[in-house]
């Protein structure tokens, strides 16, 4: 399973850029360059509760120990 | 009375005498062959407890017309989850066994549960005390559920109400988590195992787990009551919620678990953020970062507009077009989230640059500078601009001179 940043890590990362910003003292190639990385964590977050699809699977024992396999849900 | 004869040896004709060990193996395989021996739930009172040195308790089963010798085994012992005591109204389950050497016959008790009211309350009030008194009920051992479960654990029966009332709320309410059903056993004699080797299982993949079942009896909810299993939520390495039965149940487990839920549907909605609150989070943060933004242009363009007049007509333009692309980096983000903003801003500034090219050239040329002019009124600012033999003005703060260029040469 190949994980990117969680929703919770872009989440805090967005609110450190509009933190960031906030503080008034970046250069301003700097701060809209922050303010471009914080659009795109915007996005992302978006992105992400938009588009979830909840997986859910059970725990099932196996010959080589436990692996999970589709849970039926309706 | 009449000493009774024993044959020495036997008679032809008479029937061959057993030798008791002989006797006692068909004893032995008569009862091992009935199935309804091999697995069999007695319900009796407790009596002749005895424990031996070898950790094995011995006692047996009685009602009112009989008994039967029952042996615990000291690892049964172990995964009881309550103390066995005289005069104690049990269940047990297990298989009924003979042993040649002593002639006995003895139901070798694999599980039991407490029977009856006055059974349950005084094992679970047994259990509570000692646990309590172990410090696994104490308030400071309580963890915090985390804020954002990437993977939720749900221990329950896998059919039923229960955990589709579970995975229905998660799913609602936080989609982005991963959610793992460990089916267990939630009542009977083998429950308490079950539900611990479930959270075992379970325990090492999450970030919290919801142990959770529906309402029932006393008898149903036992194994919520269970020593072990209590131990086992404790020492998890996650945090647990419990969520057995309904509101005014309150087992052994929601003592040692993180956080007591009033149903297992309370339970999914204390695990799971909304995500609509989160999306208000989110477009909050967006919001704010628009503003800041605009602050910060605001205030670059404040700053430009100030320093302007000391630049020279070449260093002017420069800094016009440095800021122009900079702006134009700004509009370009800004349009996607709020373009009539980013418009008016970019009128702006427009403005105030040009108004910077028409002022200062003004003040550099009462400095003694000059500007040339080609004939269309375009400012040349680089040789490469003109070529031999164009005709230019070339304006001083007092009037201009025409010129023609004799001579281009640029600058290496």
């Amino acid at each position: 399973m190949t994980e990117g940043p969680t929703f919770e890590e872009s989440l805090a990362a967005l609110e450190e850029r509009v933190e960031a910003l906030s503080r008034g003292d970046l250069p301003l190639d700097r701060a809209l360059a922050v303010f471009e990385d914080g659009l795109a964590l915007y996005r992302r977050c978006h992105a992400m509760l938009a588009e979830a699809e909840q997986r859910v699977t059970k725990l099932v024992a196996a010959a080589e120990g436990l692996t999970e396999e589709p849970f039926p849900v309706e | 009375m009449e000493p009774i004869a024993v044959p020495c040896e036997a008679r032809p004709g008479a029937p061959q005498a057993l030798t008791v060990s002989q006797l006692a193996r068909v004893i032995r395989d008569t009862v091992r062959a009935n199935p309804l021996l091999g697995r069999v739930l007695v319900r009796g009172e407790v009596s002749n407890l005895q424990r031996a040195p070898s950790g094995h308790t011995f006692f047996s089963l009685k009602d009112a017309t009989a008994q039967v010798s029952c042996v615990l085994f000291r690892e049964d012992l172990e995964a009881l989850g309550f103390d066995l005591e005289d005069g104690m109204d049990v269940v047990a389950s297990g298989e009924v066994d003979v042993f040649p050497r002593k002639g006995t016959v003895q139901l070798l008790v694999r599980a039991a549960t407490p029977a009856g009211v006055g059974a349950f309350w005084a094992a679970y009030q047994r259990t509570r005390k000692k646990l309590a008194a172990e410090g696994l009920f104490d308030a400071d051992r309580k963890r915090p559920l985390p804020a954002f479960p990437c993977r939720i654990g749900v221990v329950t029966s896998e059919i039923g109400a229960v955990v589709h009332d579970i995975v229905t709320i998660l799913r609602r309410r936080f989609p982005l988590a991963h959610v793992i059903v460990a089916p267990a056993l939630v009542q009977g004699p083998e429950a308490a195992a079950s539900l611990r080797r479930a959270l075992a299982c379970v325990a090492d993949r999450v970030d919290v787990v919801i142990l959770a079942r529906g309402g029932g009896s006393l008898e149903d909810l036992w194994c919520f009551n269970d020593e072990g299993l209590a131990r086992a939520v404790a020492a998890s390495r996650v945090p647990v919620v419990s969520a057995v039965g309904h509101e005014t149940d309150v087992t052994i487990v929601d003592f040692t678990a993180d956080v007591r839920a009033p149903t297992p549907s309370a339970a999914a909605e204390l695990v799971s953020p909304d995500a609509v609150e989160l999306l208000a989070r989110v477009n909050g943060a967006g919001r704010t970062l628009l503003e800041e933004v605009r602050d910060v242009l605001e205030r670059a363009r404040a700053r430009a507009a100030a320093s302007g007049e000391r630049l020279s007509p070449r260093g002017l333009r420069r800094g016009v077009e440095a800021n122009r692309t900079l702006l134009e980096k700004a509009r370009t983000a800004l349009t996607a989230v709020a373009p009539r903003e980013v418009y008016r801003h970019r009128d702006r500034l427009e403005a105030v640059g040009r108004r910077l090219d028409v002022l200062s050239p003004l003040a550099t040329l009462q400095r003694g500078y000059a500007i040339a002019e080609r004939e269309d009124g375009h400012v040349v600012a680089r040789v490469a601009e003109v070529g031999s033999g164009d005709a230019l003005a070339v304006r001083f703060v007092d009037g201009r001179i025409h010129v023609r260029v004799d001579e281009r040469e640029e600058a290496p």
